[in-house]
């Protein structure tokens, strides 16, 4: 281990990424490549159809979610640094922190519980408006179930969904009331690639 | 219903006669080999012939004996098996293999009783040579290849190490049984028990796919348990070897167990080298024949085949080559030879494999009614417990280490299911027949034979009612929410995109590595030029193409008459609840395994159509969400030329699969694409026919061999 920073050379900002981020120079240096991989024409940032070409996500249900999720509003290109910060989201949690120990000062590292639930419900939320309605838990709902339901189930269930987690009966699912109802779900564990650790 | 299956009954029957009637054997002995095929025949049949020149009418049986038997054997057990499909509610309680046994019991009895002395026995080279291969190259040929290769690791790590700590667990303890029984076990040593364990301690692949098929068991659970039934044969044959060339040693060194281990290595990697010899010179040889496209198939099996014997004569893992053979060949094949000829290759091995499976499980009833029984209580029953116990504790013990290390845990029901699903079968009884003589070998062959019928017949029937009273159990204690369920699947969903994305080393690494070595020099080398770059793509079209022309299945329309309220009923919400758990898998656990005994992907499709009873309250069967398993590999490198077919590809993929959305009938077609979905708009145009109106839930899939989840 300790691979030398001369290995982190060719990365632009290696520095203030790791320390952004939190990764090794090791991943730094893997996700590097992995990112160059990608990258088949070598132009230095991913597009769609750099994504695209990872087959089983092709195959995922949200595989176009997913991608999306890369991509920051209106742009229509992922440099590096903008590749490792989403996949920040997915390291393990660090365990020194605890849940309320951290100060004010520092913002929320990308890993957190907190920050982990954020990605997941962007996903839901693809207006942004910090609400997930009816219609965009459908649509999820939609891709994840795909045919093998009728249109009465899906409202059902969206129906059901909405009801138990919306207290405050606005009809629609706010950030807090989507952590509240996945408080019992380790998301450190599940929402975590273990070997980004 | 119930009378069409007395008819195969009837014809039982009277091939029950013929067979019970031809002449006895001169040879007693039931574990000679018989000069054809293992069966014990008879000679010299009656005739009749008329004093004079004149021969109107003889009956020459002598001459066709040997086929005819053979045949009327055959044709045995396929009318048992159709009485079997045909008789209403068996199939849901007993599974397939334990009616074929309790068939071959009956006929071993009604031969023993006519005849007064044993009925011929499955010699162990025919098992070996003629009735096992097929199996195994079905379940090669139609291994879910992706899902395998994930999950290769476990697999391994249960095979070896599980088969190692079965095999010495059982063996000492039962030495230990021998020496506490003194008086009737003493002459039972050390080395006999280890060999006695190498061979009862192997789960066989043949019971396992057998009793797994009636069973609902996600995918990934079915290919590790049968992934492991495949890969403990190495292990198996050198264990089982090495016991009986040190049985015959006059002693054994430190150096013979560490040449055995050694032996272990070759022998497994020595069937895997082989198999893929003979798989790629299968795949260089398919590469010519579009001149002679008839015996395409042949060179399939032959290749095959001389990949096992090859083996076998080496002393390597005959199964471990054909699986490697059937594997590497298969995706060059297909790409090369005509869509007859894939079909015929197809329908021949599961026909092979269905026939031969029949056969054997007949030939273990037949076969338990001999002479040769010896029985003793403490040995018989300490097997029955050592088997159960020891195979439970080591998988307790594994999973827990394996577990660090996978992403998806596998759960306590799967290690049940592993444990208890741990079935021997026909492997076991074909080894213990091959020990050399000793005074206790009979005593062997008895304790074999009870264990086999006790892990089918008990282990097999109570399996199913077991998993589902676990079920149970576990849905009791905690039930999650909706949104808990809907949203951890999301999450999952996610999780799997992520490791996509970032290509999880150690296992896409090699893969993305093997994938362009793949495109480089193999496909180049053993594909068709004209079939290089379009195969798979027309493939896809010409298979989208065929689905359509055969047809959608329309599917009764699922409503649920009740409005929605506000407030749900606990009906309502348990259908919800089945709903979610049966459709929001996880995107590595899907519930329908991809590997079926009894049919091809086109038939499933059809024969669903016809079932209604299947179709209760909530769900059709269509688990379109199956695994493609081999396009991914064999299309990844291609398309990144072709972005627009590649998109319209993967797009074909979600929408054989998604297919109409529902959305697509009336509102909200804006809400369809609102799905962030930059792909270019040409690409809906690429497959104009799939947008058909809503409510209809066409099925295509892309999915090679599909088994739908029965529903309860």
């Amino acid at each position: 281990m300790g691979s030398s920073s001369s290995s982190t050379e060719r990365i632009p900002d290696a520095q203030e990424l790791m320390q952004e981020t939190g990764f090794s120079a090791a991943h730094l240096v893997r996700l590097y490549e992995r990112f160059e991989f990608l990258d088949k024409d070598d132009r230095g940032e991913l597009r769609l159809d750099d994504f695209e070409a990872v087959s089983e996500l092709a195959m995922n249900p949200i595989g176009d979610r997913i991608i999306g999720a890369f991509f920051s509003p209106g742009r229509e290109t992922v440099d590096f640094p903008s590749f490792v910060r989403i996949l920040a989201h997915f390291r393990p949690t660090d365990t020194n922190r605890t849940r309320n120990g951290r100060n004010g000062a520092q913002p929320e590292p990308a890993n957190s519980r907190t920050s982990k639930l954020k990605f997941a419900f962007q996903l839901y939320d693809q207006d942004r408006d910090g609400k997930v309605s009816r219609e965009e838990l459908l649509q999820v709902l939609r891709m994840m179930l795909e045919m093998q339901v009728t249109e009465e189930q899906l409202q059902s269930i969206a129906e059901r969904a909405i009801q138990e987690a919306d207290l405050d009966r606005d009809d629609a699912i706010s950030f807090d009331e989507f952590k509240k109802s996945l408080e019992k779900v380790d998301i450190e564990h599940k929402m975590s690639v273990r070997f980004l650790e | 219903m119930a009378a069409l299956w007395t008819l195969p009954l009837l014809l039982s029957g009277c091939l029950l006669g013929c067979l019970a009637l031809t002449p006895p054997d001169e040879l007693p002995q039931p574990h000679n080999l018989p000069p054809l095929l293992g069966f014990n025949g008879s000679d010299g049949g009656p005739s009749v012939d008329l004093p004079m020149a004149l021969r109107v009418f003889s009956v020459d049986y002598h001459h066709v004996q040997a086929p005819f038997e053979i045949v009327l054997w055959i044709m045995l057990a396929s009318l048992a098996k159709l009485g079997f499909h045909w008789s209403g509610r068996v199939p849901a309680v007993v599974p397939e293999s334990c009616v074929l046994i309790m068939v071959g019991l009956l006929v071993g009895g009604v031969i023993y009783g006519v005849r007064h002395s044993a009925p011929p026995t499955l010699s162990a080279d025919a098992f070996f040579l003629f009735l096992l291969p097929p199996i195994v190259l079905d379940a090669g040929y139609f291994l879910p290849g992706r899902l395998f290769f994930e999950n290769l690791g476990t697999i391994l790590w249960y095979a070896v190490l599980g088969t190692l700590w079965n095999v010495l667990g059982i063996g000492l303890s039962l030495y230990g049984v021998c020496l506490l029984a003194q008086s009737s076990l003493g002459d039972v040593s050390l080395l006999h028990c280890l060999l006695f364990g190498s061979l009862i301690a192997a789960v066989d692949p043949v019971a396992v796919l057998s009793v797994f098929q009636e069973m609902h068991v996600n995918e990934q659970l079915h290919i590790l348990v049968f992934g492991e039934s495949l890969l403990n044969d190495a292990v198996t044959v050198v264990l089982y070897k090495l016991f009986e060339s040190f049985l015959r040693l006059p002693s054994v060194s430190g150096l013979d167990v560490l040449l055995g281990g050694c032996r272990v290595v070759v022998v497994g990697l020595g069937g895997l080298c082989v198999g893929l010899f003979f798989g790629l010179v299968a795949a260089l040889t398919s590469r010519f024949t579009s001149k002679a496209q008839v015996i395409a198939p042949l060179f399939v099996f032959l290749y095959s085949y001389l990949s096992y014997l090859t083996s076998e004569m080496l002393h390597l893992s005959g199964i471990m080559a054909i699986v490697t053979c059937a594997v590497t060949m298969k995706q060059y094949v297909e790409a090369n030879v005509s869509e007859h000829s894939n079909t015929s290759i197809q329908y021949f091995l599961k026909m092979w494999s269905s026939v031969s499976e029949t056969l054997i499980f007949i030939f273990l009833g037949v076969s338990t009614i001999q002479d040769v029984h010896m029985w003793s209580w403490p040995f018989v029953c300490s097997t029955l417990l050592l088997c159960l116990i020891w195979r439970a504790t080591g998988v307790l013990l594994l999973t827990a280490v394996v577990n660090k290390l996978r992403r998806n845990a596998v759960t306590f029901r799967d290690q049940f299911i592993i444990a208890y699903g741990g079935l021997r079968g026909a492997i076991c009884f074909s080894l213990v027949f091959l020990i050399d003589d000793f005074p206790k070998k009979r005593l062997f062959i008895t304790t074999t034979i009870v264990v086999i019928l006790f892990t089918v017949f008990v282990q097999g029937m109570t399996i199913k009612p077991l998993v589902e009273l676990l079920d149970v159990k576990r849905k009791k204690r905690a039930l999650p929410t909706v949104s808990e369920e809907i949203h951890s699947r999301l999450i999952d969903h996610l999780l799997a995109g992520i490791e996509d994305v970032v290509g999880y080393w150690g296992q896409h690494y090699w893969k993305d590595k093997f994938e362009q070595f793949n495109k480089k020099y193999l496909r180049r080398f053993l594909i068709r030029e004209d079939h290089q770059a379009r195969s798979s793509i027309l493939r896809v079209y010409q298979e989208l193409e065929r689905r359509e022309q055969r047809g959608d299945e329309e599917a009764p329309p699922l409503v649920d008459p009740r409005s929605h309220s506000r407030l749900l009923l606990p009906e309502e919400m348990d259908s919800i609840r089945r709903i979610l758990s049966r459709n929001l898998q996880n995107f590595n656990n899907k519930q329908t395994p991809a590997y079926s005994r009894h049919t091809l992907h086109q038939d499933t499709t059809m024969d669903r159509t016809r079932k209604p009873l299947h179709r209760h309250q909530s769900l059709g069967e269509r688990h379109t969400y199956n695994t493609i398993t081999h396009w991914p590999q064999v299309e990844d490198g291609e398309f990144s030329e072709s972005h627009r077919v590649r998109a319209g590809l993967s797009r074909s993929h979600t929408v054989c699969s998604i297919s109409p959305r529902p959305v697509l009938q009336d509102s909200s077609a804006s809400a369809q694409t609102a799905p962030a979905d930059p792909r270019p708009a040409g690409d809906d145009q690429v497959f104009p026919q799939h947008q058909v109106p809503a409510r209809r839930t066409p099925k295509k899939q892309l999915s090679f061999v599909l088994e739908n989840e029965k529903q309860q």
